[in-house]
């Protein structure tokens, strides 16, 4: 194809799109429409395995039954949620195992909240409520994205992604009702979760490289700026409702804007855990990349099982 | 990395309720059709979201190529005949 061509392609493909036309796997799509979706698409399905490791640490430890089966719930839907997103990233022409050698070898990253350690039960309340918090805000304007695989996963990642946070809430409300030192868990695993939660929503928009061309593709709606903002203005009075405190000596409702004022977040820090020295960064890979090593028996097993009932049945043919 | 064949990929189909069609739900790997259909019910049907499942393998699907829409759907732009609205009648005419 000449450059001409591609160009004019492109031109039809951008205009597509800002018709709110869906674009389907099987549509011509430019090299780095194609690139950047498999990028942000396979670290979305990473985050949401990874993202089982720091819950699944509590499933066994739950305080009651009421919690531990809505834990596992929530600890199943995030292995649906990765396999909905690997299975859509996969119609972009990458592989399962691809993907995986990505993650595993660090090529490939993952939210970098999860390299946060969980070591009280409040945090299992903490992460619903914040960490799910804003992982909603930021998954939302996705089910209106351009790709069309994209967009339906993300339906329905969405649809149960509430549960999540309510389940978390929930806990951290019981808590800060509770004892003394049950308040305590809860503000303490606010104090440890709050900034982390506020990072997760991406760099501040002037160090964001990717956000011009996501904007046009409809993979960003609002810039990072934006959702941490409203992330911050819906989360601070439902911390005022269970009587815990935002541990930011600088937030302040802000009349003019009709949002808070916040203080500065520890950038330094942020970057410190996605280049792999996050208190977890290891720990985490170390799991994930032992549960695929030590299942590739069984899936082996698999197949060859599969193959001889597959055996049996043209036998029993003949 | 294991040398063996990789879980072949499967489609999954499911209908929500008796009355509707199977819809296309999205796809995952499985090594058989009765594991797909096993992982399609815990993946895709963990909130009653279905009362049936089909599952097939997605190297049995010949799909149309997007390139030749224009000689295989363009034709039917032209044919408004096969609208009702193509026909004129007088007002008086009713229940028609």
């Amino acid at each position: 194809m000449s450059e001409e061509q591609i160009r004019s392609l492109e031109r039809q493909f951008d205009e597509r799109i800002a018709r709110d036309e869906k674009i389907e796997p099987k549509d011509w799509m430019p090299e780095k429409y194609r690139k950047t979706h498999i990028r942000q698409m396979s670290q979305h399905a990473h985050s949401e395995i990874v993202g089982m490791l720091p819950e699944g640490n509590w499933i066994t430890r739950a305080p009651s039954l009421r919690r531990k089966v809505a834990l596992l719930a929530k600890v199943q839907d995030e292995a649906g949620h990765g396999l909905y997103l690997y299975s859509a990233t996969e119609t972009l022409g990458i592989s399962r195992d691809e993907m995986y050698e990505q993650l595993h070898t660090g090529k490939a990253k993952y939210s970098s909240i999860f390299n946060y350690p969980t070591v009280t039960w409040a945090d299992m309340g903490a992460v619903g409520w914040l960490v799910d918090g804003a992982a909603i805000i930021n998954q939302v304007p996705l089910c209106n994205t351009s790709y069309g695989p994209y967009a339906r996963a993300m339906i329905r990642v969405c649809k149960e992604e509430s549960f999540h946070q309510r389940q978390g809430f929930e806990i951290m409300m019981k808590l800060a009702n509770g004892s003394p030192e049950q308040k305590e868990l809860a503000q303490d695993a606010l104090n440890r979760w709050w900034w982390p939660s506020l990072m997760m929503l991406g760099p501040t928009d002037a160090e964001s490289v990717h956000t011009e061309q996501s904007m046009k593709w409809k993979l960003k709606r609002k810039s990072n700026d934006d959702l941490r903002q409203q992330f911050i203005d819906q989360t601070v009075p439902q911390a005022e409702l269970i009587g815990l405190t935002i541990p930011d000596p600088d937030l302040k409702w802000n009349e003019e804007r009709g949002s808070y004022d916040f203080g500065d977040i520890n950038w330094d820090e942020f970057w410190q855990v996605v280049k792999g020295h996050g208190p977890c960064n290891k720990e985490r890979m170390k799991a994930r990349i032992g549960a695929w090593e030590e299942g590739e028996w069984i899936r082996d097993a698999a197949m060859a099982h599969a193959k001889k009932k597959q055996e049996r049945k043209q036998k029993q043919a003949v | 990395m294991s040398n063996k064949k990789n879980w072949p990929l499967w489609e999954i189909f499911v209908r929500s309720k008796n009355g509707l069609e199977h819809r296309h739900f999205g796809s995952l790997h499985a090594a058989d059709s009765e594991m797909a259909l096993e992982n399609a019910r815990d993946v895709y049907t963990r909130r009653s979201e279905g009362v049936s499942i089909w599952v097939v393998e997605s190297n049995n699907i010949t799909a149309s190529n997007p390139d030749n829409n224009g000689e295989l759907f363009e034709p039917a732009h032209d044919k408004v005949y096969r609208h009702p609205t193509f026909y004129e009648l007088p007002d008086d005419v009713k229940h028609m």
